[in-house]
């Protein structure tokens, strides 16, 4: 996914360290990375981005520890800890 | 809390909010633009990666930026209060980063513009599957769908330029599905070659039929994959068949945002905000502007912003020029609403298990037999969720007939903190000297 030419940050996603184009958002960072389940449904089922730009509220996942954050609105950032509905719960840096 | 007062309030910083600040600044006025998004530009010119409405783009954001319009990014208005003592307007928006906004104007100019219209389907809700602008923003996030099997599926102009950026970034279009029938796009593709205006789109439809797999008259009838998408089952007129595919965008026409406008008690028609020939709307010092009057294109929201910024400075005439390229514009946009109205076969797509309300999971057999879409929120929860309805809201108008119910503040969600200012504000409003605020 990410161009080496491209400036790049560390961003822990489910646990796992990687680096991200800087820049991009957390949800376009969480699709290059494969993530299909972003939250689960209040039966469970999986969701990711709909609509992209704040109105559907599909995209929420955990960021720094803050819940319920629309992934499609926050662009990543140095060290940021971003948690998906199947991930497991850590504690932010 | 920062409290200011204005002559104009421009809520909305797309094409159209834009230019009706550009145009009230230009007479003089104190002009303060507000826009919910980090960055001003709208839907299409925020959105757009490669930009074929570039230079007008930056012509327009160029003009804003050498006004001294206050342009406030990254704030939602989330509470208009209307009346008092003053007569004034009080515009309560909350910041993203912390802090509310309080602003006292006699001017104010709806231009919150439109969103897009889902329409439910067996596996809609299955991740891989999005909206057309959507993807589109997703791409200029710094998504890459580099190599993926994409479907598109919907109507109008829109899924066109969509269809072009995915394959410029690399994804392969399997088929761009266009649910109007053959006769109903040429016609209108034709109709677009007699307008000065429409050109540029004209050739886009020249470009798409060259470029892209288009199929017309066709249409996604479900998604299917366990927990991610993996095909989808099309249909057209004669017969019915399956692709597989790693994303499909669903684009099926916009809706304007008319909840700030029904808010305050402008009377809507048909969906959109109704306006007079000023863009004055039924409540006095409240205007509106660009799609959120109705589905119309970037021309068009340009040209009724500018309208409607010269008609709150003052201006005793409209424009004829402007008044006229207005008039040809809303004549394509009604032959494109005809042309590409949804058909029938749309509206029986969703099984009684299909998700109609994806906040709260409520599927079409828990909702069909309610009469109305206030029963289908306070019996089932339908429109109970995060997105408060402006997903489903449109579904449930094309599934069963309901009309939206109505419109309560916060008009976002917000903090408890912004909740509390709305409150002093709107007390503060109705006990407020005249004079205040002009
Ligand atoms: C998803 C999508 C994709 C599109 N793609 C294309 C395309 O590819 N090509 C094309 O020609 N046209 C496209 N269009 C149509 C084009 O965007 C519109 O014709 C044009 O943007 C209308 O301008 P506007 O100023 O009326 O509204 P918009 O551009 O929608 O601007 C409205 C603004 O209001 C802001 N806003 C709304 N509510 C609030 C609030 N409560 N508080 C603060 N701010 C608020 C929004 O953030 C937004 O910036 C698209 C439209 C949509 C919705
Ligand atoms: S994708 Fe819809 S809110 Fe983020």
């Amino acid at each position: 996914m990410p161009q080496s030419s491209v400036a790049a940050v560390t961003i822990s996603a489910d646990g796992r360290s990687v680096r991200v184009p800087a820049g991009v958002t957390v949800a376009a960072a969480l699709l290059d990375l494969g993530t299909s389940a972003f939250r689960r449904s209040v039966s469970g089922e999986p969701r990711a981005p709909l609509c992209g730009m704040g109105t559907c509220y599909e995209c929420r996942v955990t960021i720094d520890g803050v819940a319920h954050r629309r992934a499609c609105l926050v662009t990543v950032a140095e060290g940021m800890h971003v948690t998906t509905a199947d991930g497991a719960e850590e504690a932010p840096a | 809390m920062s409290t200011v007062a204005a002559d104009v309030v421009v809520v909305g910083a797309g094409p159209a909010g834009i230019a009706a600040a550009v145009r009230a600044t230009e007479a003089k006025r104190r002009v303060v633009v507000l826009d919910e998004a980090p960055n001003v530009g709208g839907q299409i010119w925020r959105h757009r990666s490669v930009g074929t409405l570039g230079a007008d783009a930056r012509t327009w954001i160029d003009r804003l930026s050498r006004t001294n319009a206050e342009v406030r990014r990254g704030v939602a208005v989330v509470d208009v209060i209307v009346g008092g003592e003053a007569g004034d307007i009080t515009v309560v928006a909350e910041r993203h980063l912390g802090g509310v906004d309080v602003i006292r104007t006699p001017a104010l100019i709806i231009a919150t513009g439109a969103r897009e219209r889902f329409v439910p389907f067996p596996g809609w809700t299955l991740p891989g599957v999005t909206g057309i602008g959507g993807a589109q923003a997703l791409l200029k996030q710094g998504a890459t769908f580099r190599g993926k099997r994409v479907v598109i599926a919907g109507t109008g102009p829109l899924i066109l330029p969509v269809a072009a950026s995915l394959t410029d970034a690399g994804a392969r279009v399997v088929v761009v599905a266009e649910q109007a029938p053959f006769q109903a796009v040429r016609d209108f593709a034709l109709s677009l070659l007699t307008h000065p205006e429409t050109l540029l789109q004209a050739a886009i439809y020249r470009l798409a039929f060259l470029r892209t797999p288009y199929a017309m008259g066709t249409w996604v009838t479900s998604a299917s994959g366990t927990d991610q998408l993996a095909g989808v089952a099309v249909a057209n007129a004669r017969t019915a068949w399956s692709l597989p595919c790693d994303l499909l965008c669903t684009g099926y026409g916009l809706v304007p945002n008319v909840d700030m406008a029904r808010f305050v008690g402008c009377t809507t028609a048909d969906g959109a905000v109704a306006v007079d020939e000023r863009q004055a709307t039924s409540v006095p010092g409240i205007f509106a502007a660009g799609e959120v009057t109705g589905i119309g294109g970037v021309g068009l929201a340009v040209a009724e912003g500018e309208i409607a910024g010269a008609a709150t400075a003052g201006a005793a005439r409209i424009d004829p020029s402007l008044a006229r390229r207005r008039q040809a514009l809303r004549v394509v946009a009604r032959r494109m609403e005809r042309a590409f109205a949804l058909r029938q076969e749309l509206r029986s797509l969703a099984r009684d298990d299909t998700v109609i309300c994806r906040c709260e999971d409520v599927g079409r057999a828990a909702i069909a037999s309610f009469a109305d879409s206030r029963q289908a929120k306070l019996y089932a929860r339908a429109g109970m969720g995060a997105c408060q309805g402006r997903v489903c809201g449109p579904a449930l108008e094309l599934l069963f007939g309901w009309q939206p119910g109505t419109v309560r503040s916060p008009l976002e969600p917000a903090r408890l903190s912004t909740l509390s200012t709305a409150a002093l504000a709107g007390a503060a409003s109705s006990a407020a000297d005249p004079s205040a605020g002009s």
